[in-house]
């Protein structure tokens, strides 16, 4: 058997919907987390609930994982069923190995055109001959042992996972993962990682949809109101459960409309409040965003980004609701729009969305997307984070004169709770005086919007508004869920000799221009790298700043996500030419 | 154990000093003063009532009234309200609408928020036009009734409001007309103490665009049967209702919607816990 060293390891198991790929590969991802490695599990899938195209990706490592694979060593089909629509997204290696089950049926020409070699392999047979055993963790043997992991890891975690089914569910789980480790031994290739150094951290294993939950909560979020939507209904599932265990509330709405007006409703009763949704719903709450901008009653929205535009591909990623998280609103509404940089950082982002929504008393907009929200990854254990809901809340008593819109030096005005004798105010989206007097007077126009300027751009966002690393005249500047890719880009470039800087930003409204343009300071060359069609976040940086040197955008439209090669390429042919 | 000392109120503490932009003669002033007597009445002070709204002429109450108000945006006011009474139980919450804001844009929310029965009072003034863009046809205008946006009438069947609120499971119905600053008054109370969701429609006229809605106080007459809890039977009297009947149309007993926020904090790190490997 040849045997392959590197430094991480990619596995693709393939299989209808309702075949088990995606339960595999969370067996797999959660053994390499116990075991000492890191980890992403990422899926592709139609929009079919059963019976559709599902790929469980898996890439293993002995350093965090930040991005998914670009090329795969090792792909398993349980069956094929419409894989010809996902092999676009899942290019195999030539070096790698494609196991077959013959009872499935010819393996898609746009899979073999890879090069990689098709091996057969009995699946189901294998699984039918073991009493109540599926073929998904016969998969998951020959992937385990075809990539060096800790047999006994996934033991464990098959033995945690089906105990709620019984002994019997356990015991065909693990002699269908023993089955597959035996098929392993006629493979004609093998994969393993390299040896490094080990850091002994505490991990945790989580998706980018329960880290941006998380940090919401971390953050002081005890309300939320939710309506179902592709890819962002994970993020609403995970606090359902998760605000009733902190003394908070989820309420289902009728539509997105709904929801973010409960979420407006709720802070205004002094709970820090929030919604999750995706494009669709977005573009729905648009107008209530604006009513939170005017009545300066905070908010924070997830908007977990997926194809479009309409409906587009609710399954798949894209970041192009740059604009209208920046630019959606009607009148000038100052706000603040942050995208989380991975995974792990999703946790950071909505707690400091949180905070700065709260501070401000303004919406915040989280652009977080498919591709990190879905994905599953082994994570070193966050710290903890001094970011929490810290309202100005006017405490004066009834001898007191109130103005809750009063001029003040930040622009920030205390907030009068419901309750509160003497703070009794009408929160308005009309324009109003600084009693909240609904006026149509341009002074009262100028002074307000004057107020809401100043408060968003004269607040203090300290060192988060982006990710800075390395140092060089070449500049990778990126936002949102690309940084995994441009990060990986960047070590490889260095690795070659090449010096870049990483700059990613965090805040991208209001736009952190001086320092992104100290960041940048006199490099040569900026590669604007995004997942969207037109370049949006390209044109963003443009109307914001004058960039040094030669600027170069580097975007395209999803489903296939942007891979750090790619970014080499354009970096080294650049330089090149 | 003494009861708690109630403090007397009067309907002018709970009115600001902002003059409406309502045009004379408008019913809106009377249900303005129906509320503020009613809450007077209820002995809650101002600060611990909040009155949301969305857009149109009646939608201005809030900023009229003394209390906590938020004016919204157009038709999503049972929604604001949803979310500060699940975020505030500890608080009193009206809403109020028009026919135009509730029943038309807000048209969802109103089944909706008659399913969730979630411990509020819906008060929409209905004058069966859009008054605040100038005269177009509101759903509870008249298929017939000409007008600059629909020539020669709309030509369609009027919503009918109690039928629907029945239907979606609202938890107290009613019916009153503005000029009957009493019955309204009372009314108010009934439902503001009801638990649950409770509506109630008021026949509010616009002199303005409809001057034909001054003849309401002659049409108007009072239902002569006692509220029921029977929604079969509430719903038999309803369809063969001719619009103007006033008075308490049924008392549900369903119990209110429960999940709320609450002062005490959880323990975060157990969810974190979920998380290590």
């Amino acid at each position: 058997m040849a045997e392959t060293e590197a430094n991480s390891v990619s596995l693709a198991i393939l299989g209808s919907g309702g075949a088990g790929a995606l339960t595999a590969g969370g067996i797999l991802l959660e053994a390499a987390g116990k075991a000492g490695l890191y980890g992403m599990l990422t899926r592709s899938v139609g929009p079919q609930i059963r019976g559709g195209e599902a790929a469980a990706l898996v890439r293993l490592a002995r350093d965090p994982v930040e991005c998914a694979a670009e090329r795969y060593d090792l792909m398993i089909g349980i069956d094929w069923k419409n894989a010809d629509r996902l092999a676009a997204e899942i290019p195999l290696s030539p070096e790698g190995l494609i196991i077959a089950d013959p009872e499935s049926g010819p393996v898609p020409e746009e899979i073999t055109a890879s090069g990689a070699p098709v091996v057969e392999f009995p699946l189901k047979e294998t699984a039918k001959a073991i009493a109540g055993g599926r073929e998904n963790m016969v998969a998951a043997g020959l992937a385990a042992a075809l990539t060096g992991m800790d047999i006994e890891a996934v033991r464990q975690v098959i033995r945690t996972k089906l105990a709620r089914k019984g002994d019997d569910a356990v015991n065909s789980g693990l002699a269908c993962l023993d089955a597959g480790i035996k098929g392993a031994e006629k493979m004609p290739r093998s994969y393993r990682l390299k040896a490094t150094q080990q850091a002994d951290q505490e991990r945790w294993l989580i998706t980018g949809n329960e880290a941006v939950g998380l940090g919401a909560v971390r953050g002081g979020i005890r309300f939320a109101a939710a309506y179902p939507i592709t890819p962002a209904t994970e993020v609403l599932e995970w606090l359902a459960p998760a605000l009733a265990r902190v003394g908070g509330a989820l309420v289902q709405a009728e539509d997105e409309l709904s929801s973010i007006n409960m979420a407006i409703g709720a802070s205004f009763g002094g709970r820090a409040s929030m919604t999750a949704t995706s494009g669709p719903g977005l573009a729905l709450m648009m107008e209530a965003l604006g009513l939170s901008a005017a009545s300066e009653t905070p908010v924070v929205v997830v908007d977990v980004m997926r194809g479009g535009p309409s409906t587009g591909i609710p399954t798949k990623s894209e970041q192009s609701d740059l604009n209208i998280a920046v630019y959606g609103f009607h009148g000038d509404a100052p706000h603040v729009v942050v995208g989380p940089l991975g995974v792990a950082d999703c946790l950071f982002t909505a707690q400091w969305a949180v905070h700065l929504a709260e501070a401000m008393q303004v919406p915040a907009i989280v652009l977080s997307d498919q591709a990190i929200g879905q994905a599953r990854a082994v994570i070193d254990r966050p710290a903890d984070l001094s970011f929490f809901a810290n309202r100005r809340v006017w405490q004066g008593g009834a001898d007191q004169e109130y103005a809750r819109y009063a001029l003040t030096a930040d622009g920030i005005s205390p907030m009068a709770l419901p309750g509160t004798p003497g703070g009794q105010y009408t929160a308005d989206g009309l324009t109003h005086s600084v009693t909240g007097t609904p006026s149509s007077r341009m002074s009262d126009q100028k002074a307000q919007m004057d107020k809401r300027r100043d408060k968003v751009e004269q607040f203090d966002y300290g060192t988060h508004w982006a990710e800075i690393e390395g140092d060089g005249d070449t500049v990778i500047l990126t936002w949102g869920s690309t940084t995994g890719a441009a990060r990986e880009a960047a070590k490889r470039l260095r690795a070659r000799g090449i010096d870049v800087k990483l700059v990613a930003l965090r805040l991208i409204s209001p736009f952190p221009a001086e320092q992104l343009l100290q960041a940048v300071g006199d490099a040569s060359r900026i590669l604007v790298v995004e997942q969207t069609h037109s370049g949006q976040f390209a044109r963003h940086v443009r109307a914001h700043c004058e960039l040094p040197g030669k600027v170069h955008p580097f975007h395209r439209e999803g489903p296939r996500l942007i891979g750090p090669a790619e970014i080499v390429t354009e970096i080294t042919d650049w330089i090149k030419s | 154990m003494n009861a708690p000392t109630c403090p007397s109120f009067k309907a002018g503490d709970f009115k600001s000093g902002i003059t409406p932009i309502w045009c004379p003669g408008c019913g809106d002033y009377h249900v303005l003063l129906s509320i503020t007597k009613a809450l007077a009445a209820l002995g809650r002070p101002p600060e611990d009532v909040a009155v949301v709204s969305g857009i149109g002429c009646s939608s201005r109450i809030p900023a009229y009234t003394n209390c906590y108000g938020f004016h919204g945006v157009h038709g999503r006011s049972l929604a604001l309200a949803a979310g500060l009474k699940v975020a505030r139980p500890d608080l009193t919450v009206m809403v109020m609408s028009g026919d135009g804001d509730g029943f038309s844009i807000g048209g969802n929310h109103f089944l909706h928020a008659c399913r969730r029965n979630i411990d509020m009072t819906y008060i929409v003034m209905d004058n069966r036009v859009y008054g605040m863009t100038k005269g177009q046809p509101s759903p509870t205008t008249e298929p017939d009734w000409d007008s600059a946006l629909s020539p020669g009438g709309t030509g369609l069947s009027p919503f009918h409001p109690l039928v629907i609120a029945l239907a979606s499971g609202a938890n107290f119905v009613a019916r009153e007309f503005s000029g009957d600053i009493k019955a309204c008054t009372n009314t108010i109370l009934e439902a503001i103490r009801h638990p649950g969701f409770s509506f109630v429609e008021i026949l509010s006229p616009c002199v303005t665009f409809r001057p034909d809605e001054k003849e309401w106080k002659q049409t108007v007459h009072k239902a002569i049967v006692e509220p029921t809890d029977d929604p079969a039977r509430a719903a038999r009297r309803i369809m063969t209702d001719d619009g103007m009947n006033t008075g308490i149309l049924y008392r549900g007993n369903r119990k209110p919607y429960a999940a709320h926020v609450s002062d005490e904090v959880g323990d975060i790190k157990a969810l974190e816990e979920a998380f290590a490997l």
